[in-house]
């Protein structure tokens, strides 16, 4: 084999995994993402039932309930619209009322949702980010109360 | 007193590394003798006196003094001391002067048995691993400084996240760390190299036990950290495809190529601008990973700092270094000289192979994690990539490079028989296809993938015990013979038997796990059991428990499998009055081959508790792969030929040499 052969089958080898690389990236990405919506783009964009997504907003105070033996429902809300999630499972332990959440699974065709993956996780401020923008561009605190410009003080929450 | 003592050794380290990044690399220029040995010193008393910050933040923990704005933020009096230790670096500032600490101390290691390498190279190792040191220092200087005083000081702190509070997750961070900043070892001797526009045998002989070092406390590292996970999140996962996760996986994967290509450019010095360039990718992919966790964009318990300003700057040190870097690179990489003509099929050609396929499995994981920050940065949707996506893009591109990991040292340097190879492996074969036949007769409930994945796993696990035996010739000759040669068998040699054998036991776990894993949640009330897989569980009661700050619900849980009783498991629910958290401690009983594993919730309103388990086939193997192929890094560490340095070096200097 010349030389130049030689370097003709190691450019051919990486291109060939290269190829393979962005083949299987372009795939994946056409279904193995998850979007992220709150109850409100839910409403507004007309998700069709059965679409995986990531369901994200606030623990209605008072909307926890035990449904079956292991299961529990509540209402994830953005102050404008509200969703009805029901999770079997034991609940992270960072979940609780009037905070943030984000819930993975399937809306279904009655407008609930059956979430498979509760997230509770959060930062020092008890919100995930994601929460924290969705309810920014509804133009609410975290308590509920309409944000008053400029909106950026007043998303921050009296020290825990 | 002494933290100011400690902030004022951190802005002397600044100094003496910004001696150490200018002076080495003059004298190298001008091939001065005198500035030249300015480095080696200059290394060592900037370790001293980081390490002297670092003691001195490690003080204000212990004594608990809340004087220090980090202390109260992240520290209380009632927390057990080994977490007092660990809460240093359980927060951004304490994080970033850990660091820099190893950092200084990789440098210093240089200085200080790095007496065999030629005086030029040695100073620019020494200049550019400063010019790191200098950036990092300004950065926690500027932006973070660990040792701000509150007055007047308050009485009690806010306490440590109680996820943190975990004998696992506290050695965490320092084996991470020192991986990450191992690879700036490598990384300096690349631009080194590239300024020199030299690259021999003996540099690679230099570059490799830094990587190896670097690779092998990152895979301990983030075992420690899937293990961590593993136990307290609660519901058993040990994988999660978390951006933090990957942030550390990435650097793991182009190490564990450096690695290999490093073997290449020693031994035939081909392949050395491609060493090179994984060099400056390895340590790149380390500051991405260290700009990911520590920079705010993610949220996980890993994001501490949520202040804009310290991720801009962070970006603005990767931009520099790993512009920089490859702007050198592609100015100089050209005049760096290929040796050893090599055929496709030969070791050469395997390792390139297995170079590109770890570096195409790089680059899906690095586009898997960082898309959904560049399409947020660019007000896109928002996306979550998962564990779906890189099941269908890890996954396989893995898989092929699995397969040939046995065949690799089967095949020779320069020109090798591949049937010949083949025909080596067939006792491995054999093996695999009896372990296929075993899985699809013998377990009810096999999908076909996963009795191609124990297949595999026994492959890879057989391959490399098969590439041993033939190497010392067992049973083709005496065995006193074979256990002669075994003995003289270079320990590079047992730690690549080690680390590939390790690798098939991980992927073993990891199969076993994907494929038969059992679940149950159910609610209990006290005297009531539940079955799962071959177990039964009964919760016999449920009591309250005082912590020393913390209070727990713990339920006493009965287990039975088949006629025999295992005795009870306590799984906890913490919560903890200082942080206002909760924090689920799963019990785990093993026997090595499967885990049993127990988590207890809340109470409904009938007055029945909440009782998860799992039975995780194979989990233990996970880890226990994973430190088998550390303590493969381990054992090549200690081949001689490290210690011995490469053959053209003054040989006077040679005996004085310490062993490392």
């Amino acid at each position: 084999m010349t030389r130049k052969n030689r370097r003709a089958v190691f450019i051919f080898t990486g291109l060939a995994i290269l190829g393979l690389a962005v083949g299987l990236i372009l795939y994946a990405t056409s279904s193995g993402i998850t979007f992220f919506y709150s109850p409100s783009e839910i409403a507004q964009k007309h998700i069709a039932p059965g679409s995986r997504i990531r369901l994200g907003g606030m623990v209605e105070k008072g909307s926890v309930e035990h449904a079956g033996p292991a299961t529990v429902t509540f209402k994830v809300t953005d102050f404008v619209d509200t969703i009805t999630v029901s999770y079997t499972g034991i609940l992270p332990d960072l979940f609780r009322e009037g905070q943030g959440v984000v819930a993975e699974g399937n809306l279904q065709a009655d407008g609930t949702f059956v979430a498979d993956t509760v997230l509770a996780k959060h930062d020092e401020k008890y919100m995930p980010p994601q929460v924290a923008d969705a309810l920014k561009k509804v133009g609410r605190t975290r308590d509920g109360e309409m944000i008053k410009a400029p909106s950026g003080s007043t998303l921050e929450p009296s020290n825990p | 007193m002494i933290a100011e003592l400690g902030h004022f050794a951190l802005v002397l380290a600044f100094a003496v590394a910004c001696v150490q990044m200018v002076v080495p690399m003059i004298g190298a220029h001008r091939r001065d003798q005198e500035l030249m040995e300015v480095a080696r010193p200059a290394a060592i008393v900037q370790f001293v006196l980081i390490a002297t910050a670092f003691l001195a933040l490690m003080h204000a923990f212990v004594t608990s003094d809340f004087s220090l704005k980090l202390v109260f933020d992240n520290s209380h009096s009632t927390k057990p001391m080994l977490y007092k230790i660990s809460g240093v670096w359980g927060n951004h500032e304490g994080s970033m002067v850990l660091w820099v600490f190893i950092l200084s101390l990789y440098g210093a290691l240089v200085a200080l048995f790095g007496g065999n390498l030629p005086a030029p190279l040695r100073a620019r190792v020494l200049a550019v691993q400063a010019s790191i040191g200098v950036a990092f220092l300004a950065f926690i200087l500027a932006t973070s400084n660990p040792f701000l005083r509150l007055s007047p000081a308050p009485f009690e702190g806010h306490g440590l996240n109680p996820l943190l509070q975990d004998p696992g997750l506290a050695f965490h961070p320092p084996f991470l760390y020192s991986g990450y900043v191992g690879l700036s070892m490598a990384f300096s001797f690349a631009i080194a190299a590239l300024i020199e526009g030299k690259v021999d045998a003996s540099w690679a002989r230099w570059v490799r036990p830094w990587t190896l070092a670097a690779w092998t406390a990152l895979t301990i590292g983030i075992a420690m950290g899937s293990w961590w996970a593993y136990y307290t999140l609660g519901w058993g996962g040990y994988w999660f495809w978390d951006p933090v996760e990957n942030a550390s996986l990435m650097p793991w994967i182009v190490a564990t190529a450096l690695l290999h290509s490093a073997i290449v450019a020693e031994k035939r010095g081909a392949l050395k601008s491609w060493t090179i360039l994984l060099a400056i990718f390895a340590f790149s992919l380390s500051l991405v990973g260290t700009f990911l966790v520590r920079s705010g964009v993610l949220n996980s318990v890993h994001a501490f700092a949520s202040d804009p300003t310290r991720g801009v700057v962070i970006l603005a040190i990767i931009t520099f270094f790993v512009g920089g870097a490859l702007i050198l690179y592609g100015w100089r990489a050209p005049a760096l000289k290929a040796e050893g003509i090599f055929a496709p099929i030969s070791r050469e050609g395997a390792l390139i192979l297995n170079n590109l396929l770890l570096s195409a499995a790089a680059v899906a994981v690095f586009i898997g994690t960082l898309y959904p920050l560049f399409l947020d940065a660019i007000n896109g949707p928002k996306i979550t990539v998962g564990a779906p996506f890189f099941n269908m893009t890890f996954g396989p591109i893995m898989v092929p490079l699995l397969v040939l990991v046995p065949l690799g040292p089967f095949l020779g340097w320069k020109r090798a028989d591949l049937v010949a190879a083949l025909e080596r492996l067939m006792g491995a074969g054999a093996l695999a296809l009896v372990a296929f036949i075993c899985v699809m007769a013998f377990v009810s409930d096999a999908p076909w993938l996963a009795g191609l994945g124990m297949a595999l796993a026994v492959w890879l696990f057989a391959g490399a015990f098969l590439e041993l035996a033939t190497r010392i010739s067992l049973f083709s000759s005496p065995l006193a013979t074979s256990l002669r040669r075994a003995r003289h068998l270079p320990r590079a040699q047992w730690g690549m038997t080690f680390a590939h054998a390790g690798l098939g036991i991980v992927v073993a776990g990891v199969v076993g796990m994907t494929a038969w894993r059992h679940e149950l949640v159910t609610a209990l009330k006290i005297g009531e059991s539940a079955k799962l897989a071959g177990y039964t569980l009964t919760l016999d009661q449920v009591g309250l428990r005082e912590g020393p700050n913390y209070e727990a619900i713990v339920g006493v849980i009965h287990v039975r499998e088949g006629g025999r009783d295992l005795g009870v498991m306590v799984p906890e629910k913490r919560r903890f009055p200082v942080e206002q958290q909760e924090k689920t401690e799963a019990r785990i009983r093993t026997n090595g081959f499967k885990d049993l594993y127990v988590v207890i919730g809340d109470r409904n309103d009938q007055g029945a508790w909440t009782v998860r388990a799992y039975e995780n086939n194979f989990a233990p193997w996970i880890w226990g792969g994973a430190v088998m192929m550390a303590f493969g890094g381990l054992i090549s560490l200690t081949d001689r030929r490290y210690r011995v340095g490469a053959p053209v070096r003054a040989r006077a200097r040679i005996i004085q040499q310490p062993a490392e």
